[in-house]
């Protein structure tokens, strides 16, 4: 066999993270389903809110303008959930150690699955946005509105695509990573994301007033349709970022405490 | 005097409370081909997953290419390449984006990277197979791309867990070619295996490990004298086992047993002949008074 050409040199870290942003997106594109149910979910999701129960909550037929940051978010948790799947299967199946034996930052294979995320799950987004405009979304915002509103579905879609990754991380498998991660599906639904908390049970209102999901929702409704946002913008960022933060140094920690386990 | 490849002394490793490594000693000559006997958890691959950094020795040390598998990871990892017991080939990627992949990874530029992958599918006869994803791939062609994907660079040590587990007859024999031919450039290739006529064939050095120790280490020669030669089956009229004879292998030892049996076998009793099994290695080699290496 002709040898092989040069000897090696070690690939940088700017080639690693490329290669493997690529091959994420590729497993993406080859997820027929998955990418199918990115993107008839948010059409799907646009039409049972605005037709089927919009009118019962709110019969002026404004319920649109209301719902359209809930559908975002709902999507983009769904979406960025399959990152624990992805993960978990790359750290069964013994390619992790295959990498982890080559003279490259290992860590990056999450970096690439993450990146794949944040694609589709803005992907997701625009067809979400664009299904409400033509069902009757009428946004406010101007070009600076749309880039905040934007930016803090991009560090939302960010934070829980790690916190995702670092459940795959976790969890033994990839079926015990899609268990453990659904769950936090439910997180958009005890939120101001469907209907005010001013109407929920005050206990409720509690817990639906003190969770993530709730100054995201008042951020993006905020700048999209000019609601009051007042101090949620800080909340929805600070939440984002402590997510994300804890969530990458549990996930760095795990991968590496995992180390030579099948 | 030159540094081995490997040099590995008083390695231990446990998991829980079970001892797997219980002070392992060995030296790896450059440029040879060292090969690892050992039952069904032995722990061969809880050594290759030790020599090549991915799981920590409880005590001991191990030296691999010159580097400390434990102070040095980064050292060892620029020497070695390993291709593990299972395939660790991504399924979603066909084969060829496999091989560009590692090329990529290993420092190969993308010309550099596809030039690579395209000898290495016709060399190991996947180059119809190439744009096909793995998930559709036999057995024995993922393995075979497995085994290409760790050789997209030259490492100086090549680690090999049973790699022809799973081939067929053919692929084996190639596989044999390749591993001779890479000895032959000098690289220096560990492999494990369950199979002694694979053990025979390729290694200069056979170890054989059992309870967590090295219970023979020498070549081939010296380990076949030490376990002896073909072994006498006795075989009853149903087809059961009834009793096995070890013998060296001789015309007059063969002689000897069968006059015995002759003598006393139950009517109906068929002889057979075979090969000594990893088994009869095992038994032979554990249960001498005398353990340890020879030479
Ligand atoms: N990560 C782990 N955690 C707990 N036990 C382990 C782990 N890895 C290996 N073992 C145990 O260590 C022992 C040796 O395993 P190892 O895989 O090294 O054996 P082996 O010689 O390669 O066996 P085989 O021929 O079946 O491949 C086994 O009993 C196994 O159960
Ligand atoms: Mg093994």
């Amino acid at each position: 066999m002709t040898n092989a050409s040069a000897p090696a040199k070690a690939a940088s870290f700017g080639v690693t993270s490329s290669v493997f942003i690529g091959r994420s997106l590729r497993h993406s594109l080859r997820n027929t389903e998955a990418l199918i149910m990115a993107i008839v979910l948010p059409i799907m999701l646009m039409l049972l809110f605005t037709y089927v129960f919009g009118g019962a909550i709110d019969p002026s037929g404004d319920y649109v303008d209301y719902v359209v940051p809930g559908i975002i978010l709902l999507c983009a948790g769904f979406g960025s959930s399959s990152t624990a799947v992805d993960v978990a299967g790359d750290m069964t199946n013994g390619i992790i150690e295959r990498f982890r034996t080559m003279p490259i930052r290992s860590m990056n294979v999450i970096l690439g699955h993450v990146t794949a995320s944040l694609c589709r799950n803005l992907l997701a987004t625009g067809v979400v946005i664009g299904m409400a405009l033509l069902v009757g979304f009428r946004p406010s915002a101007g070009f600076l509105a749309w880039l905040g509103a934007l930016g803090v579905i991009a560090l939302f879609i960010l934070a829980f695509t790690w916190l995702y990754a670092a459940i795959g991380l976790v969890a033994g498998s990839p079926s015990a990573a899609s268990a453990y991660g659904f769950a936090l599906l439910f997180l958009p639904y005890l939120s101001s994301a469907f209907v005010p908390t001013s109407t929920m049970p005050s206990w409720l209102r509690g817990v639906a007033e003190h969770q993530p999901i709730t100054p995201v929702i008042e951020t993006i409704r905020g700048l999209l349709t000019g609601t009051p946002i007042q101090d949620q913008a800080w909340w929805a960022i600070g939440w984002c970022l402590l997510i994300l933060i804890a969530s990458y140094v549990w996930g760095s920690w795990t991968f590496n405490r995992k180390a030579g386990r099948r | 005097m030159i540094t081995p490849a490997i040099e590995v002394s008083g390695l231990r490793k446990s998991f829980g409370a079970q001892t797997v490594l219980d002070g392992i000693d060995l030296t790896v000559p450059k440029g040879s081909i060292f090969a690892l006997l050992g039952p069904n958890g032995a722990g061969k691959t809880t050594l290759i997953h030790i020599l090549s950094t991915l799981v920590a020795p409880d005590a001991g040390s191990a030296r691999v290419g010159g580097h400390d598998v434990v102070a040095d990871k980064a050292g060892v990892k620029r020497s070695v390449s390993l291709t593990g017991q299972f395939a660790a080939v991504d399924e979603i990627l066909t084969a060829e984006e496999n091989l560009r992949m590692m090329g990529r990874l290993s420092g190969l530029t993308p010309p550099e990277a596809r030039a690579r992958a395209d000898q290495l599918l016709a060399h190991f006869d996947l180059a119809a197979a190439a744009r096909k994803r793995v998930k559709t791939f036999s057995g024995g062609m993922r393995r075979r791309l497995d085994l290409a994907v760790s050789l997209v660079v030259d490492r100086p040590i090549l680690f090999l867990d049973e790699p022809t587990t799973g081939l067929d007859t053919r692929s084996r024999r190639a596989l044999w070619d390749i591993i001779l031919e890479l000895a032959g450039r000098g690289i220096t290739i560990f492999l494990t295996t369950q199979y002694l006529e694979e053990a025979d064939q390729l290694a200069d050095t056979i170890a054989v490990i059992a309870h967590g120790r090295v219970v023979a280490c020498g070549t081939a020669e010296a380990l076949k004298s030490r376990i002896g030669g073909d072994v006498l089956e006795l075989i009853g009229a149903n087809d059961e086992i009834i009793r096995e004879i070890p013998t060296d292998g001789s015309i007059r030892a063969v002689q000897q047993s069968l006059e015995e049996l002759a003598r006393t076998a139950p009517a109906g009793a068929r002889v057979g002949i075979r090969k000594p099994s990893m088994d009869d290695v095992f038994l032979a080699l554990t249960s001498n008074p005398r353990e340890g290496t020879f030479s």
